[in-house]
């Protein structure tokens, strides 16, 4: 898990993806549209992917994506849209400074 | 000649007849020659009143005779002039004499003739018994009638009467014209007959296969309901799952209906917000329903949602990832839900701009399933790797193929969530009447679409 909160805390957006996975692509694509420029850590490309898959797993947080916003374990996919809807997402970003407007 | 067909239902199909024919007050039954039938088994009567007026042309009266209708609306109605033979036969014919004749003689007999209960209302029963009760001076009909009952058994048609004043009869031999008629009745019977026939059973074999549909639709739905009880069902019975999913969802929209007249009622009698807000509530719970049924219909053949079909063709034309495109639903609903205070203008403008950015958002990434899956399908190894790493390979590439699949359900799924997602947020940003509004405004656009789906599948076709 720290690997997972060391990462996470890097950067304002960070998701956690596969390289296979047409959702994460969406959710990447969702997050470029708003402006946020989120860091995107592969895991089936990351050295330590297997382990901070195991700890996702482990937290309860599912699979991939795994998006975190100013740290914070935001959700996966599902999540990510709710958010976007009614607006908590873009106000998440700013309050991160993930974007301005 | 003029003839009017009446046709007598009897409800429980036994053989009786529960309605008069309606007669014409102004033509007395000295006008009105009435032939009767009456059968065996439980059928539709038919009964011919044949106007004597028009046989001035042949001296004869017409004798129909009604043909045994199970249980359709059909009146194949014909004369047989083997009555006539019949009553040749029978040791007493009829009068056919000229049409004056005729006319003067039921004119004076015919108030003796029990017949007459024909036009002074309710009689039930028509039967035998009833012959046997007419006037006395039937009793010879009633005797023809039995010859020619034991005629009709032989060929399993009913026989027709006329009801005829004994005294009358005489043994005078028929026209050219008339023989060459009855020929042609004849004819024209047993064609009738045939047709008859040919569309009973068409009607039976239909009966049957629907049953057979009904009995299949069944076992198709509990099968179904099986499927969407369990949580995580890893059988998929794709055939009934779209099948019942069909079902499922005629269902809900009938109910949806329901409840949307029930609201617009509401409006339209300037109801109270709280009231409007319980169907409103109910409504939106409504609408969590058919998410929660696509969800297990995802699981269960999401091809079959993603083909649409379960929509109606002009719904169809709009299908975005097995739904309507919410984005699409705000802009219509945009001008209709004047007048919006300020918030309530920034939250529709940015609820419309999210629900558009998600749309994009899983479209691309449907976009990137579909061109990964191509890569897989396509990178064969045409090299000489040897026949067991081919299929080695193959066998890979099938297996990868079948995961990205797999991942369609999730696509269904998160559209399935911004839709419903989008509809909660619009219910939040609104008042309960702008809301009622909203609900009325997209079930009649999209009512709207259906009614012309089905204009288009009843259009003419040159």
């Amino acid at each position: 898990m720290d690997a997972v909160r060391d990462l996470a805390s890097k950067k304002a957006a960070v998701i956690f993806t596969r390289s296979s996975c047409c959702m994460c692509h969406s959710i990447k694509t969702l997050f470029y549209e708003l402006g946020a420029s989120p860091a995107i850590h592969e895991l089936d490309h990351d050295a330590n992917g297997r382990e901070i898959e195991r700890a996702l797993r482990a937290q309860g947080y599912g699979s991939v994506p795994a998006v975190f916003i100013g740290g914070r374990y935001v959700g996966s996919a599902k999540d990510v849209i709710s958010l976007h809807v009614d607006g908590s997402l873009k106000q998440m970003l700013m309050d991160a400074k993930a974007i301005w407007f | 000649m003029g003839t009017r067909t009446v046709r007598l239902e009897d409800e429980d199909g036994k053989a009786a007849a529960t309605r008069m024919p309606s007669f014409d007050s102004q033509s007395p039954i000295s006008n009105i020659l009435v032939a009767f039938s009456y059968t065996e088994g439980g059928t539709i009567q038919t009964y011919h009143v044949c106007d004597i007026g028009a046989f001035e042309h042949s001296a004869g009266f017409c004798l129909e005779d009604a043909v045994n209708l199970s249980g359709t609306g059909d009146q194949a109605v014909v004369s047989d002039p083997l009555q006539i033979d019949t009553f040749n036969k029978a040791p007493t014919s009829f009068n056919i004499n000229n049409q004056a004749e005729t006319q003067r003689l039921l004119l004076e007999k015919g108030q003796k003739l029990n017949l007459v209960s024909i036009s002074s209302g309710n009689t039930e029963n028509w039967g035998e018994s009833n012959m046997a009760d007419a006037s006395p001076r039937t009793d010879i009909s009633t005797d023809a009638d039995t010859e020619e009952k034991n005629q009709r058994f032989d060929r399993g048609q009913s026989a027709a009467l006329v009801a005829y004043d004994s005294s009358d009869r005489s043994k005078d031999k028929m026209d050219q014209k008339m023989l060459r008629r009855l020929a042609q009745n004849r004819e024209a019977a047993r064609k009738s007959r045939l047709r008859k026939k040919a569309y009973v059973q068409q009607l039976e074999s239909s009966r049957l296969k629907l049953t057979q549909f009904e009995q299949e639709l069944q076992r198709a739905r509990q099968q179904g309901i099986f499927i969407s009880s369990s949580g995580d069902q890893t059988h998929s019975m794709s055939g009934n799952g779209a099948m019942t999913f069909d079902v499922e969802y005629a269902r809900w929209l009938e109910e949806h209906n329901r409840q949307i007249n029930e609201l617009r009622s509401a409006v339209n009698s300037h109801a109270s917000d709280t009231e409007l807000r319980i169907i409103i509530d109910g409504v939106m719970a409504h609408y969590d329903e058919v998410f929660r049924l696509k969800s297990n219909a995802a699981k269960a053949d999401v091809f079959h949602l993603l083909s649409g079909m379960w929509k109606t063709p002009a719904e169809r034309c709009f299908l975005w990832l097995g739904g309507f495109r919410s984005s699409e639903l705000l802009k219509l609903l945009a001008n209709q839900l004047e007048p919006l205070t300020e918030q309530q203008l920034v939250g529709i403008g940015n609820l419309q701009q999210s629900s558009q950015q998600a749309e994009d958002a899983l479209s691309q990434g449907m976009e990137a399933l579909q061109q990964s899956l191509a890569e897989t399908l396509s990178s064969g190894s045409l090299g000489s790797s040897g026949s067991s790493g081919n299929v080695a390979n193959y066998m890979g590439q099938m297996a990868m193929a079948m995961g990205k699949l797999g991942t369609l359900e999730g696509f269904i799924r998160q559209a399935d969530n911004l839709r419903q997602q989008t509809l909660q947020q619009m219910h939040r940003i609104l008042t309960t009447r702008q809301s009622a509004r909203a609900l009325l405004a997209i079930h009649d656009y999209f009512s709207r679409l259906r009614a012309l789906s089905s204009l288009w599948l009843a259009r003419p076709r040159e």
